[in-house]
Formats: C-alpha cells, sequence, structure tokens
C-alpha cells in the first residue's frame, strides 16, 4: 500500500513538471511564461526531493536544492529582470498557433511513451514512467525552442528542456552529484551568456525576433 | 429495494430545482464582495424567476413555435440531466436509465434546442450568439466525451453510480489521468455554464456576450425557464464534478436515515466548496477573446486525451 503511494505520488509529481511544459507552450505572454517556468522548477524540485525520500538518497536533496534555488528563483528573477531591462514585456509572437503545437504537444508525449516503455522493458516501474514523462518533458521543450520566435522564449525552451534532463536523471538511481551540480552550473553560465547576447542582439537588430537573424544569415531571402 | 430508490428520485428531483437558484444566487452574492460590492441577498434569484413568471410574455412577430417551446425543452433536458446524476445517494431510481454518454447526449439536446431559439426570431444577436454557442459545443463536447472515456477506462463503466461505487470501494490510489481528467471537466463545465472566462453571465455587452445574446429576445415566463434551466445547469455540472472526483460522504444502496443524513451534509459541503472556488476564480480574472476560445477548449480536450494515454502507460507497467 506505502509502495503503492510513493508510486502514485512520484507519477503525480512527475506528471506536474510534464503539464507545466504544456502550460509552457500555452502562454503567449512573456511573464507568464516566465511565472510558469518558475512553477515548473519547483514541480521538479518537488519530483527531486520525494525521489530522495523514496530512494533513501540524501543527496537528491541537494539537486532538489538545487532546482529550487536556481532555477526556481534566479533564473526567472534574472530572465524577468532581462525582459524589464530589455522593455519586451508586451507579448509573445508565436510562429505557429497555439493549438497547433499543443496538438504536436501531444504527439510528442504519445511518441516518447511508445519509444521507452519498450526499450526499458527490463527496468522498475518507477523509472521506466518516470523516464517516459522526463522524456516527454524533454520534448516538449525542443517544441519550444522551434514553435517561438523571441530569444527569451527560446531560452525559457531552452531551460525547460534541461528541467526534462534533471528528471530523468533523478529518477534513475546512482546518477552522481557532481554530474548534476555541474550541469546545475553550466546553465547558470548559459543563461548569463544568453543575457548578454540578448544585448547584442538587440543592438545589432532593435528586435528580439530571429526572424531578423535569419535574413542577416541568408537562410531566408 | 425499489421503494427507497424512488422516494429518494423524488427528492433529488426537487432538491435540484430547489437549490439551483441559491447555488446561482450565493457565487452571485460573494463575487459582489469580492468585488467590494454588497452584493444581492443570495435568495435573489427565487424573486427573480417569481417576478419573470408573474409578467408576461412578449413574442415576436417573426417568432414561430420553436421559440415558444424552447424554454420548456430546454428546462426539461437540464432538470431531468441534473435527476440522473448521483448527488446524496447513488441509490435513485433513474440512475441505471441513463450513463454518462446520455448525459452528453441530454445537455447537446437543449444546447441544440436554445440555438434553434436564438436562430428563430432572425434578429443578429440570436445568430451570434447561436454560431458562438456552436463553437463552444464543438470542442467541449468532445473534450466531455473524452473525460467519461478515461473514466470509464479506469472503472470499466460509463455508469456515473458504479464509479462512485468503484471510487468508494478504494480500488483507485492518486491517479495523474483522474487529475488531468478533472482539469479538462473543470475547463468544460465553466464553457457550458457561460463562465468568465469563456462569457461572462451577467454582461450585455454587444460583442462578449454568448448566452445571453441567445436569449436577448425572451421575456416574461419563457425567460424564467430559461434562467432557471442556466441554474439547474450550474448545479448539474458541480454536482458531476462532486460525484465523479469526489464522492466520498456519498450513500451507498442499502444505507440507512443517517447515511442519506451524512451524503446530504456532504453534498451541501461540496456545492460549498465549488461555488466558493468559482465566485473567488470569476472574480480574478478576465474574459477571454472569442478567438482564443479554441486554445482554451482545445487545451480541455487535450488533457482529456493526455489522460487517457497515461492510463496506456499504467496499463502498460
Amino acid at each position: 500500500m506505502l509502495q503503492a503511494l510513493s508510486y502514485d505520488l512520484a507519477h503525480l509529481i512527475g506528471a506536474t513538471v510534464l503539464m507545466a511544459g504544456f502550460a509552457l507552450l500555452y502562454q503567449r505572454r512573456l511573464g507568464a511564461v516566465l511565472n510558469t517556468f518558475s512553477f515548473q522548477a519547483l514541480a521538479l524540485a518537488a519530483a527531486a526531493a520525494w525521489q530522495a525520500h523514496i530512494q533513501h538518497a540524501p543527496h537528491l536533496y541537494v539537486s532538489a536544492g538545487i532546482a529550487l534555488v536556481f532555477k526556481a528563483m534566479i533564473v526567472p528573477v534574472a530572465l524577468h529582470w532581462l525582459v524589464e531591462r530589455l522593455g519586451i514585456h508586451r507579448t509573445v509572437e508565436t510562429a505557429l498557433s497555439i493549438g497547433w503545437t499543443m496538438i504536436i504537444g501531444v504527439a510528442l508525449v504519445a511518441l516518447s511513451i511508445l519509444l521507452v516503455l519498450p526499450v526499458t522493458a527490463k527496468a522498475a516501474a518507477l523509472t521506466r514512467e518516470s523516464l517516459a514523462l522526463a522524456m516527454s518533458v524533454v520534448l516538449l521543450g525542443m517544441l519550444m525552442m522551434i514553435t517561438r520566435r523571441n530569444a527569451v522564449t527560446q531560452v525559457v525552451g531552452f531551460m525547460a528542456l534541461e528541467n526534462g534532463l534533471i528528471l530523468a536523471a533523478v529518477s534513475a538511481k546512482g546518477m552522481p552529484l557532481v554530474v548534476e551540480i555541474s550541469v546545475a552550473f553550466s546553465v547558470l553560465v548559459a543563461m548569463t551568456l544568453f543575457g548578454i547576447f540578448f544585448f547584442r542582439i538587440r543592438e545589432r537588430f532593435d528586435s528580439l525576433d530571429l526572424n531578423y537573424i535569419e535574413t542577416f544569415r541568408g537562410d531566408r531571402q | 429495494m425499489m421503494s427507497d430508490s424512488v422516494l429518494w428520485q423524488m427528492v433529488q428531483i426537487v432538491l435540484a430545482l430547489v437549490t439551483a437558484p441559491v447555488l446561482t444566487g450565493y457565487v452571485r452574492w460573494l463575487k459582489a464582495r469580492l468585488n467590494g460590492r454588497r452584493g444581492a441577498s443570495v435568495l435573489q434569484p427565487y424573486r427573480d424567476l417569481y417576478r419573470l413568471a408573474q409578467k408576461e410574455a412578449v413574442v415576436a412577430h417573426s417568432a414561430s413555435w420553436i421559440f415558444r417551446a424552447a424554454p420548456y425543452v430546454v428546462f426539461a433536458a437540464a432538470w431531468l440531466a441534473a435527476c440522473l446524476i448521483p448527488t446524496f445517494t447513488t441509490d435513485i431510481f433513474l440512475g441505471p436509465a441513463a450513463d454518462l454518454i446520455a448525459l452528453v447526449a441530454l445537455l447537446a439536446v437543449g444546447r441544440f434546442w436554445l440555438a434553434l431559439a436564438g436562430m428563430d426570431v432572425g434578429t443578429a444577436f440570436g445568430g451570434i450568439g447561436a454560431s458562438r454557442e456552436m463553437l463552444i459545443a464543438s470542442l467541449a463536447e468532445p473534450a466531455m466525451l473524452m473525460v467519461t472515456f478515461s473514466l470509464s477506462l479506469v472503472s470499466g463503466t460509463t455508469q456515473p453510480a458504479q464509479i462512485v461505487a468503484f471510487v468508494l470501494g478504494g480500488n483507485v490510489g492518486i491517479e495523474v489521468s483522474l487529475g488531468l481528467a478533472l482539469a479538462a471537466m473543470v475547463m468544460v463545465a465553466i464553457a457550458e455554464n457561460g463562465r468568465i472566462p469563456i462569457d461572462n453571465p451577467s454582461t450585455h455587452l454587444e460583442l462578449t456576450m454568448v448566452h445571453e445574446a441567445m436569449v436577448l429576445e425572451y421575456s416574461g415566463r419563457h425567460l424564467a425557464m430559461i434562467e432557471a434551466a442556466a441554474m439547474v445547469k450550474l448545479t448539474l455540472y458541480m454536482g458531476l464534478i462532486a460525484c465523479l472526483f469526489a464522492p466520498w460522504g456519498m450513500a451507498q444502496p442499502g444505507a440507512g436515515w443517517d447515511g442519506i443524513v451524512l451524503g446530504m451534509a456532504s453534498f451541501a459541503a461540496k456545492l460549498w466548496v465549488l461555488a466558493t472556488a468559482l465566485a473567488v476564480f470569476e472574480a480574478g480574472i478576465a474574459k477571454m477573446r472569442v478567438f482564443r476560445y479554441a486554445d482554451f477548449l482545445g487545451g480541455a480536450l487535450l488533457l482529456g486525451l493526455l489522460a487517457t494515454i497515461f492510463l496506456y502507460v499504467s496499463e502498460a507497467v
């Protein structure tokens, strides 16, 4: 009974992370996107803490802490600040309509389930489901990077993708802590670099719409 | 026993009708309080219905018999649907007569007649209201069916009473699918009842109204019927959510008086919680643009779809 409950709860928290991924696709406004991302990171921290509890692996609490402090607080606050500084807190343009994005998202979830379940036939049930969920989150992050034109939302898509990786890492037993810490710091460094790039891009093109860059590169005439 | 179930069915038929206005009145009162107004008494909807029923019904020259019949059909469909859902006990006579799919169909009948009546007189508002209502329905109905499917995949039946028995039997743990289905169901309920952010039940602004646009030509007892039908429908959806996702406290067949009293008390408590949540949600959110309905309801449909997909994951493990 207790086993079933801990399993259900882990499943539920994983699904919350996935739902936050869908909510990211649904949002149009930058502020709402950042808040949703913060919520996703919060759910991720909860997932890591719960896994730490049921796997009796104290180092996962550190992962939960990293997710909570860096991804749920520092990154969203920094991005909010950036958006405010750049004066682009109005709207988000989508390259594809929200409805189509969501439909593709559901197809991706189905795909990752179809892919993960046969491959991991011998793994424990908990790991399999978490892997399916984590892979869906990764794919949704990629989808977000593809469908959005604004540089800030693309970065949020990248971070959401990384959330999915962490979700996969905490649900598999025996992930060394040093890997997670280094991933967390590299994400932070990446965000700093992105921040600098935002300013550079805007200086050059007067916009963060990446369409302009495609034209500039010669991809589009 | 047979006679018991008939008795409880009678009680429920009356209960559905009597509680509906006070529930609507409570939502309006709480919303007014949250908006910083004093708000009318929770009994105001009864007075409104009484006043409308006293008044003469004015019918446009161009109206056909459809216009006159529609209020009664709409009301009858809503009332009948409200009688079919277990509220305080699952031991109701008409319970086995209809499952969730029949319920969806019954609600569709009411909606169809309302849209017909909206177009019957031939005014522009009636037409625009009817077309929007159908837009909402075409998305909300499949979402509701997806919810039904995922529930019936979990419990192996589409009968509300048997789903309740299944859940109360402790056969269901914390299921992701049920959470997703609940979210989808709440979104459908918001859309179907014309609440904010889809439609504003108290608006008469031309560009935004949906339900009000269809019933603009009605007056007197016809309007009273339509208003009562809307109130019953709100109660029906709250009862349905409470029945499918939080059936605790509901009396089972063979329960004594204490079980029935407990069932009534828990039903009242659930309605209170849901109505409060609705009022708080409505007070805190702005109405959506018409062009975004598809995104909102498409989201509900996809949540229902995901609920079904996750069920297959759990099956496969």
